[in-house]
């Protein structure tokens, strides 16, 4: 036991005390920090700022055609598409004469081309004066549309799930970023320390100190060391990420302007609505960080932390050995990448599955395979964000998690006999068959 | 007494018997030649007294007990033919990691790795990595690790590859120096000129069989052809004998062999009757070198590399 001590603990300083892993470890979440602040500032700072001439040739659009916060329309006389851009608008939009029928084109001129956002909004626009110009025809009076407008905007949806007798707000959006997150952050580091394991032990053979180590330890001792050793640099990076990731995030309000802030506060302070008054008085960045801090309140993070620690070192743990083995086998890394193509391969197959199983957390397919251990530790974490028990009973995490563990004693085991016979066997390509056939040998 | 005895040591691989019913002993103190042919089953023996192997039959008994692989690791040191150590360890570290492994605990093989690169002239190296070493110096790395723990029985396998003559010195002396202080030394090899300068006992081994064994002198009396080398003040008158046959003459000097029933007085008394003055007179032993060909010879000895599983 003592041994495999002394080998976890060379196995672990050496990395950690590397200069990439100290760069990786800190860098990795102020770059993540640094992309969000930079989303929520540009979705605070608002997008282009349009300021469009209209050429209508039906005069209904004058009135029915309104200015949105980055977007305004004109109305002015004397503008065409050859001088535009000199009277000041950077888009100039003609409308022919409306005939009723639909799919009529209407034509916006810009030096710069327009994006997709706000060719939609322009469109929903001209769209809904349209629709108002109609039922003023009809009869309603334009103060009448604009009253009904503001008072019909009811719908929120706000799912709610069942707990026995308790309910508890659910949050899709956030079970979708919490289960993609954790599903592709598991799948990287099951690659990447799968393959460090497996160049770690290739390096030992190669380097032919495999057999003085083996002449002091038994072959098992030495890979078991390995295994747990780098499993504990995984562990680490991540435990130092989730500190830092917190730590960043709280000083994420830094970023934002002083005004939203205080809007934000506001909201925070009276669940969601601004005193004295509707919520469609705090800016829309406001009300968008304001959504996400309380939408990630929701969650149940201790439970979602425990769970990916588990599964990330349990995934770990059950391709390990198995990489472990096809190291012990090689000798030069073209060999290694195809022989590790079994392995990679189901990690990548539940990875795709799990991009499916996102959308839909409750199919059979979801439920199978996040219980199978070859594809559990990346398809369970994104079952797990939509609930539990709700999304995912305790039988099946129960199950799932034994079944992993059981998974990963029995690739150990398999592992061993590999690395015992291919650790010492020099000059010779060994195939999948024989590496079953050693491992079938008692 | 012995050190270690090796009682019918038996290794089948599945196509190939690689150890084939082996016993020989090795007596404590002693420097022990384990030669043979590429492929004659040297490594496996080795691998089975290192504990790196179970053997499928027979018995290894170390310092009198029957051989513990866990117990016993702190008792072996072993260095292999083809050697590695981590490159981008510090070799300070790392040699007081591999004592460690061997049992030693970290103060103490903190201690002995700073003894040994004293006398080795090692001290300024500490913090350099392994790649920054030379072939020769990385040699003299492997060796201090190899016996840093002062184990009982110290395994050899070509020490001096690689090595400078003023190294290889270095570490042969180091060699005698062990054995006299009571360790028992191992020492597997192709150059024969070394084994006949170091070992007191040999074992040979071909195709996972012994061929040989007995100390150097014995093996040599054992093959010895009778042959004698003469030389004389000037070349003789007449030189046909019923004692001898001469195999080769060079002015004065003559290599003759002598025949079934005949003894070397019987040389010496023919030039003595001829009135010739006899300047040196002496026995030509065959060299290991010679014993090895022939013994391997012809034999298909195949090596591990090609072997099939």
């Amino acid at each position: 036991m003592n041994k495999i001590g002394l080998i976890i603990q060379r196995e672990y300083l050496t990395r950690v005390r590397n200069k990439t892993f100290i760069i990786t470890t800190l860098a990795m979440p102020i770059l993540i920090a640094v992309l969000i602040a930079g989303i929520i500032l540009i979705a605070v700072k608002g997008k282009e700022d349009l300021k469009v001439a209209v050429l209508d040739n039906n005069g209904f659009f004058k009135g029915n055609l309104k200015s949105g916060t980055d977007l305004s329309f004109d109305f002015p006389s004397g503008v065409d598409t050859s001088n535009y851009l000199d009277k000041g608008y950077s888009a100039i939009l003609i409308l022919p004469k409306f005939d009723g029928t639909p799919k009529t084109q209407y034509y916006i001129r810009s030096k710069k081309s327009i994006g997709f956002g706000t060719k939609q909004a322009i469109e929903e626009k001209i769209n809904a004066a349209i629709e108002d110009n109609m039922l003023q025809q009809v009869g309603v009076r334009r103060n009448e549309l604009d009253s009904i407008h503001t008072l019909s905007r009811f719908a929120e949806l706000q799912p709610v799930v069942e707990h026995g007798n308790k309910t508890e707000e659910s949050n899709q959006e956030l079970a979708y970023g919490i289960g993609y997150t954790s599903g592709i952050l598991i799948y990287i580091t099951m690659l990447i320390y799968g393959m460090m394991l497996l160049r770690g032990v290739m390096e030992e053979k190669t380097n032919r100190i495999a057999e003085v180590i083996v002449s002091s330890v038994k072959p098992f001792e030495l890979m078991m060391g390995k295994i747990i050793g780098i499993g504990a640099v995984g562990l680490t990076q991540f435990l130092m990420w989730i500190v830092l990731i917190m730590v960043l995030s709280g000083s994420v309000q830094f970023f934002l302007p002083h005004d939203v802030m205080q809007q934000v506060q506001a909201l925070q302070r009276n669940g969601g609505v601004m005193p004295g008054g509707s919520i469609m008085q705090a800016s829309e960045g406001a009300q968008k960080f304001y959504g996400i801090t309380h939408a990630l309140g929701t969650a149940n993070w201790p439970l979602l932390i425990g769970c990916f620690l588990f599964y990330f070192l349990g995934g770990y743990l059950f391709y390990a050995a198995l990489f472990a083995a096809i190291g012990s086998v090689v000798e030069d890394v073209q060999n290694s990448q195809s022989l590790s193509l079994p392995v990679t391969m189901p990690i990548i197959f539940s990875f795709l599955i799990m991009s499916v199983v996102v959308y839909n957390p409750d199919t059979p397919l979801a439920v199978w395979s996040s219980i199978i251990p070859f594809s559990s530790p990346i398809v369970m974490m994104t079952r797990i964000a939509y609930g539990v028990p709700g999304t995912v009973p305790y039988w099946q995490l129960i199950l799932s998690m034994l079944s992993l563990v059981a998974g990963f004693l029995f690739t150990t085991w398999l592992a061993g006999k590999i690395y015992r016979t291919g650790i010492l066997m020099y000059g010779k390509k060994v195939t999948w068959k024989e590496m079953i056939k050693w491992a079938m040998r008692k | 007494m012995n050190l270690l005895e090796i009682r019918n040591l038996k290794k089948y691989f599945a196509t190939q018997k690689a150890v084939d019913d082996i016993s020989f002993t090795i007596e404590k103190g002693s420097i022990f030649g384990l030669l043979g042919p590429n492929g004659a089953g040297k490594t496996t023996l080795i691998r089975m007294i290192t504990g790196i192997f179970y053997p499928d039959e027979g018995q290894i008994m170390l310092d009198g007990r029957s051989f513990d692989p866990t117990l016993d690791v702190v008792n072996i040191g072993y260095m292999p033919e083809e050697r590695g150590l981590y490159k981008k360890m510090k070799i300070g570290e790392q040699a007081v990691y591999l004592a460690q492994l061997k049992g030693l605990g970290k103060q103490d093989a903190t201690k002995k790795v700073k003894e040994w690169f004293i006398k080795f002239e090692m001290e300024s190296w500490w913090n350099k990595k392994m790649e920054d070493l030379s072939k020769g110096m990385s040699q003299k790395l492997q060796f201090v690790i190899t016996v840093l723990h002062e184990p009982k029985l110290i395994i050899l396998d070509e020490p001096f590859s690689g090595l400078d003559p003023v190294n290889a010195n270095l570490i042969k002396d180091e060699i005698y120096n062990l054995a006299r202080r009571g360790s028992t030394i191992i020492f597997s090899t192709h150059r024969m000129e070394q084994v006949e300068e170091i070992c007191d006992h040999i074992v040979l081994v071909n195709l996972g069989k012994k061929i040989l064994d007995g100390s150097v002198q014995q093996i040599k009396q054992d093959f010895k052809e009778h042959k004698f080398s003469i030389q004389l003040s000037e070349p003789p008158a007449a030189s046909e004998s019923s004692a001898f046959d001469i195999i080769e003459q060079k002015q004065n000097r003559l290599v003759v062999k002598i025949r079934e029933g005949h003894a070397s007085n019987d040389v010496l008394q023919y030039f003595l009757h001829q009135q010739a003055t006899i300047e040196s007179f002496h026995e030509i032993l065959p060299s290991l070198n010679d014993i090895f060909i022939r013994e391997v010879e012809g034999t298909k000895s195949e090596t591990r590399a090609f072997q099939k599983l």
